[in-house]
């Protein structure tokens, strides 16, 4: 398959949760698109549905949520929301790796560490039994365990959270994955660790041209890490383009608000917040969903949630400044 | 006197001691960072002080109090000013209560208020941590990571307690929620005098908040004293190859890292002092 055409590319996945307080949106129209060798930062507000994306294009959103919209095209497939879930178990720990964000309830507390990352690798084929251990010890030290042969035989309640984040890596690289979705991957990870498993990242990307769709609320690991990046607001990417030219000139303003929140030089100073509350999914206004919060709005943006606009190449925004 | 006073403090797992003889002060109405690397002992060494864990060896003294010679219902009564916030956001809230049942238990527990003065003050604490009080009917699988970070932030600061202990409190919100939950326990602090034991891998908050820090490694502190000073005078190798890794929201940055050699670490060096109010372990 050829470097430049997506391997992934999802086009208006839509998923929503029916509750009694009413229809929540939480991944509303979401389109991406990853190549191989390529990283996209998916970066946006707590509880506006990234890893709700992620769940939904590996097809594990749970009930009442209800996934729809598509296709998903992935590696020469047409739509993985067709597949039978026989063929969708099969893809997912091998042609998709994926990272969870809740560390403690991705792993089975009943196995030991070493046990679940054999059975990864057997599962998918990736060792033989022999092999296994072999292989674990490697993976473990790969993701920085320091004497990774006596942690073999812990169970996850024995780890720290920064471990337990680390075996999930470990699990979700067994398989040489083309596709790595990693929700908050290091956020449990002191920095030093986390610059090695990001450096062990990018050497896999290299070398096996691993498409890396990379969901955190790190902005310095944005920046240092993301071809591309994506903004969430209210379950709808609000803004994508370049890293480089999304950083240096956010166009939307939850963005702007995001990038001027980062703690910065004055210890013991308020922090920048963006104004007012998340907005309630169910509840959401008529027209742009960050409207109420908003230092730019104008009558335009109450009437209807604005389309994406083309703000510069490969860049789009949904924000009516920008309607030309 | 000190608010929390630890001392020699020891944790033993097995063969592996996750806290290796630690001693630290937190002040009345302090914010104490405890950084270091990941599996350092820097939860362990939070639940010894609650007695979630019970400590191998060593003093832990809570307003000249000897938490670890309390009685039960003693041991009770000071876990209402000693709060703590858990790390995992998922597994530390119990699914089967709705997030009113979780933020109210406390009352409950410590026989507080009325009902309705319960309820009122449930949904003024959702109110300060930012979520919408619809979401009080609901359980916790039903929010993002971020947002149940902040009920167990509410929970936590129910009972106006004047010591929690933050376990990576804000890690999984975005910068800007982060900024409003910090910004919201800095207040909580001036108002109620609260001291904070703020474990996080997030440096720049750490600097931006802790008046003083302290580093772990490997069941040590290695380093500790005067926020600022300790990070613009680091002095033991591990604190600066943990400051010169901190990622910057710059497209333009280019790290200039510190690699760790742990060979040439000597874990017993014992702290001294580097300069006033500033120790390190070389
Ligand atoms: N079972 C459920 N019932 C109702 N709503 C749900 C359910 N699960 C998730 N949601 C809602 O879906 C939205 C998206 O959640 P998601 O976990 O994708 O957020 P996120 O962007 O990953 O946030 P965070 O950064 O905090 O992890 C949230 O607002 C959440 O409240
Ligand atoms: N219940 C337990 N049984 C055995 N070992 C444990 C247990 N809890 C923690 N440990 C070990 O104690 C050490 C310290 O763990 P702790 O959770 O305190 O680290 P931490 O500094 O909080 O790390 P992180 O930053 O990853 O959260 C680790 O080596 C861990 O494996
Ligand atoms: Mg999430
Ligand atoms: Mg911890």
């Amino acid at each position: 398959m050829s470097i430049d055409k997506p391997l992934l590319r999802v086009q208006d996945l839509t998923t929503v949760f029916t509750t009694p307080g009413g229809r929540a949106t939480a991944v509303d129209h979401v389109s991406l698109e990853l190549r191989r060798g390529e990283t996209l930062g998916l970066v946006g507000e707590s509880g506006s549905g990234k890893s709700m994306t992620a769940l939904s294009i590996l097809r594990l959103v749970q009930p009442p949520g209800d996934t729809h919209g598509g296709p998903i095209e992935f590696n020469g497939r047409a739509d993985l929301l067709e597949l039978p879930e026989r063929d969708m178990r099969a893809i997912r720990g091998a042609e998709i790796g994926f990272i969870f964000q809740e560390p403690m309830t991705a792993l089975n507390p009943v196995f030991t560490i070493g046990d679940q990352i054999a059975e990864a690798l057997l599962v998918h084929g990736k060792a033989t039994r022999a092999e296994a251990r072999a292989k674990t010890i490697e993976l473990l030290t790969a993701v920085r365990i320091h004497d990774p042969v006596r942690r073999l035989r812990d169970y996850p309640h024995q780890l720290s959270g920064g471990m337990r984040q680390r075996v999930l890596i470990a699990i979700a690289l067994a398989c040489q994955p083309l596709l790595l979705i990693a929700d908050e991957p290091t956020t449990a990870l002191d920095v030093t660790i986390q610059a090695e498993i990001l450096d062990l990242l990018e050497e896999m990307k290299e070398r096996l041209h691993l498409a890396l769709l990379l969901i955190t609320h790190d902005l310095g690991v944005v920046a240092g890490h993301a071809d591309r990046v994506a903004v969430m607001y209210a379950g709808r990417i609000v803004e994508e383009g370049p890293m480089r030219d999304v950083f240096l000139a956010p166009k939307h303003p939850y963005t702007q608000g995001l990038l001027a929140s980062i703690p910065g030089a004055a210890p013991g100073q308020r922090l920048h917040a963006i104004e007012g509350t998340v907005p309630n999914l169910a509840k959401l206004p008529p027209g742009c969903a960050f409207e109420p919060r908003c230092p730019q709005r104008f009558e335009l943006c109450s009437t209807a949630p604005p389309p994406a606009y083309n703000v510069g190449q490969g860049r789009a925004a949904r924000c009516y400044l920008h309607k030309s | 006197m000190a608010l929390l006073d630890v001392r020699h403090l020891v944790k033993q797992f097995g063969a592996m001691r996750a806290v290796n003889d630690i001693s630290f002060t937190v002040e009345e109405g302090e914010t104490f960072g405890l950084v270091g690397e990941s599996g350092s002992g820097k939860t362990t060494t939070g639940r010894c002080i609650l007695r979630l864990i019970e400590p191998t060896s060593g003093e832990v003294l809570f307003r000249g109090q000897n938490v670890l010679g309390f009685s039960g219902s003693e041991l009770r009564q000071a876990r209402r000013n000693m709060q703590i916030v858990f790390q995992d956001p998922y597994s530390s809230l119990n699914p089967r209560m709705r997030v009113r049942q979780i933020i109210e238990e406390p009352f409950i527990i410590h026989r507080i208020g009325t009902r309705q003065e319960r309820r009122e003050r449930v949904v003024e604490l959702v109110r300060l941590v930012g979520l919408d009080p619809a979401s009080l009917e609901r359980y916790p699988h039903e929010f993002s990571g971020g947002q149940r970070q902040r009920i167990g932030v509410a929970r936590a600061i129910a009972l106006n307690p004047s010591l929690v202990i933050a376990d990576e409190p804000v890690s999984a919100l975005d910068v800007s929620i982060q900024a409003q939950v910090v910004n919201l326990l800095m207040e909580l602090q001036e108002k109620l005098k609260l001291a904070y034991l703020f474990i996080a891998h997030d440096l720049r908050l750490v600097e931006h908040i802790c008046q003083r820090t302290a580093v772990m490694y490997l069941g040590k502190i290695v380093e500790m004293g005067d926020t600022r000073r300790l990070f613009s005078n680091p002095q033991h190798d591990y604190t600066k190859a943990l400051l010169s890794a901190i990622p910057e929201p710059d497209p333009d940055y280019k790290p200039a890292r510190i690699t760790l050699d742990p060979a040439r670490i000597d874990l017993n060096a014992p702290l001294r002092e580097i300069e006033p109010g500033h120790l390190a372990a070389v």
